[in-house]
């Protein structure tokens, strides 16, 4: 079978072979970086397609199904029009920190892609503290957040974009301390030793009730960092008109709209990757046959279903749950999911201290 | 220690509601065929359309096997009406025992002028009109619109 190792290695060699070693390393990132774009912009296609799908069959409704077979083609055309749309900004904003904030959230939103292990062999940047770099990344965006609200010059903008600040900065914390769970257990931040640590079971199934516990606390500190329903403060429609982006049109609001998505992509996959084992098969300890079948589904299979198995579960929680207000925010991180976490967190050194965990 | 368990207690119950909410979504989201209540209207309109039997369209004045309708043109409906849509033309009528009695000539509803908020309907004390589910009202002239109710001829029903 032909790993991605190998297509990498191949298309390494054929460039060596006509360039300067230096091109090399220059043609490649390109390469990167458009092949990532692409991926990426193809996920979050299927995303958009899902989420209105998922949304009407949640409220009884058909979602699209005009434009195209069953409707398929409905983002290509919400898309185009975002793209013939003037971008326009009014008279009174900030224009250099207007015009720099789409661009700024959506560059860190692909920053914090770079060392995540897509199949085995085909990772862009396996650094040994890729969680950490994750974590500390994609917690910039809230800058580009601000600066959109601020220069905006509008009080909805700076409501939403403030809201979106207390948010992040709270949230961060319990995100942060589900991800050290698994980490204490693993003893590595590199991207692909935690992976590797799964080869015999995700650690959701080794590590017990905490690890689980852990996930969940992972899942809607994430839930609300992308700024989504019931977390979706920052934009609150129906009481700030859309928040930090309400001045935006055209492709800057399509910007902030993709990196939404794209943010999910990135909350579904550290999650995946450090929960369900990211493009590590389903694995128990000790069945070697039922793990040689599982061998035979492709990497990428198990790891894009992870992705969209979470992406479900935040699509699920968005159009069932009511949007919290602020206080009920900060009470729901402060005064529950914090301080079980740290409790949490206890319990898991415990448990790794004394090897309780397979 | 009591804190402590109100608080835990609190946590359980706080996911025990919101799985409730959850299991209902995933039921809509997994039976899409039983549950969508989305109506394809132009293209079904002659084949599967369901207009709910209380949906308040039209205002109309039912009329009985005999062409006898309940109106007695009290013209509380008229004076009901926000919207002045509603005229009663009653007329003087004596009866063969000298009784002079005043009955209904025309009850004329402009449904132009009509918002469907079916005051009339709660106003008239003899049940005599009702709205009927009908939505596809639109005509090509105004006048149209300007409707007589009663049919030729017809008469106010006897009290049983
Ligand atoms: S439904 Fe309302 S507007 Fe229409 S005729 Fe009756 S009272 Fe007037
Ligand atoms: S419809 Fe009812 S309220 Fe109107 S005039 Fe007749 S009896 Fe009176």
């Amino acid at each position: 079978m032909i790993g991605f190792s190998d297509i990498t290695k191949w298309i390494h060699d054929s460039l060596s072979s006509a360039l300067s070693p230096g091109w090399v390393l220059a043609s490649e990132f390109v390469l990167a970086g458009i092949a990532v774009i692409l991926i990426v912009v193809v996920l979050v296609v299927v995303m958009i397609y899902m989420e209105r799908k998922v949304a009407g069959f949640m409220q009884l409704r058909l979602g699209p199904h005009r434009v195209g077979p069953w409707g398929t083609m409905q983002v290509f055309a919400d898309v185009f029009k975002l793209l013939l749309k003037e971008s326009f900004a009014p008279n009174s904003v900030d224009k250099f920190l207007f015009n720099l904030a789409p661009i700024l959230v959506l560059a860190v939103s692909f920053m914090a892609l770079a060392p995540i292990s897509w199949a085995p062999g085909l990772q862009l940047w396996d650094m040994n503290i890729g969680i950490l770099y994750i974590t500390a990344v994609s917690s910039i965006g809230v800058i580009g957040i601000l600066m959109a609200g601020w220069s905006s010059n509008n009080k909805y903008s700076l409501l939403g974009a403030m809201r979106s600040g207390a948010q992040i900065v709270s949230y961060e914390l319990s995100a942060g301390l589900s991800i050290v769970a698994v980490i204490a257990m693993c003893g590595s931040l590199s991207v692909h030793d935690i992976i590797m640590s799964q080869a015999d079971g995700w650690w959701i199934f080794k590590g017990h009730l905490p690890i689980l516990f852990a996930f969940i606390v992972y899942v809607i500190a994430g839930t609300a960092e992308v700024n989504r329903a019931p977390f979706d403060l920052a934009e609150a429609e129906s009481e700030l008109t859309a928040g930090y982006h309400t001045e935006y049109s055209g492709m800057q609001f399509g910007m902030f709209y993709l990196t939404e998505y794209i943010n999910m992509v990135v909350i579904a996959m550290i999650g995946s990757t450090v929960f369900l084992g990211g493009w590590m098969p389903f694995h128990i300890y000790g069945f070697d046959a039922f793990n040689g079948v599982m061998d035979y589904i492709p990497s990428f299979v198990w790891f894009f279903g992870k992705i969209f198995m979470i992406i479900f579960f935040m699509m699920w929680f968005r159009w069932t749950f009511p949007r919290l207000r602020i206080d009920q925010l900060l009470k729901l991180e402060w005064k529950y999911l914090l301080p079980l976490s740290i409790v949490n967190v206890v319990i898991v050194a415990f448990i790794t201290v004394m090897k309780w965990h397979f | 220690m009591k804190s402590l368990f109100q608080y835990l207690k609190e946590v359980f119950l706080g996911f025990y509601s919101l799985w409730t909410g959850l299991k209902l979504t995933l039921y809509y989201f997994t039976h899409p065929r039983k549950e969508i209540i989305t109506e394809q209207y132009p293209e079904n309109r002659t084949t599967t359309i369901n207009i709910p039997e209380r949906f308040a369209g039209e205002v109309i004045l039912p009329h009985d096997e005999n062409n006898k309708h309940k109106c007695t043109a009290c013209t509380l409906c008229e004076m009901a009406c926000p919207n002045g849509s509603i005229k009663i033309i009653s007329v003087q009528e004596e009866s063969e025992d000298g009784k002079k009695k005043r009955v209904l000539d025309k009850w004329i509803y402009n449904l132009g002028m009509c918002t469907f908020c079916g005051q009339c309907i709660d106003a008239c004390p003899q049940d005599a009109i009702i709205m009927k589910n009908s939505f596809e009202l639109s005509v090509y002239n105004r006048n149209d619109l300007v409707k007589t109710l009663n049919k030729p001829g017809s008469k106010l029903k006897e009290k049983e």
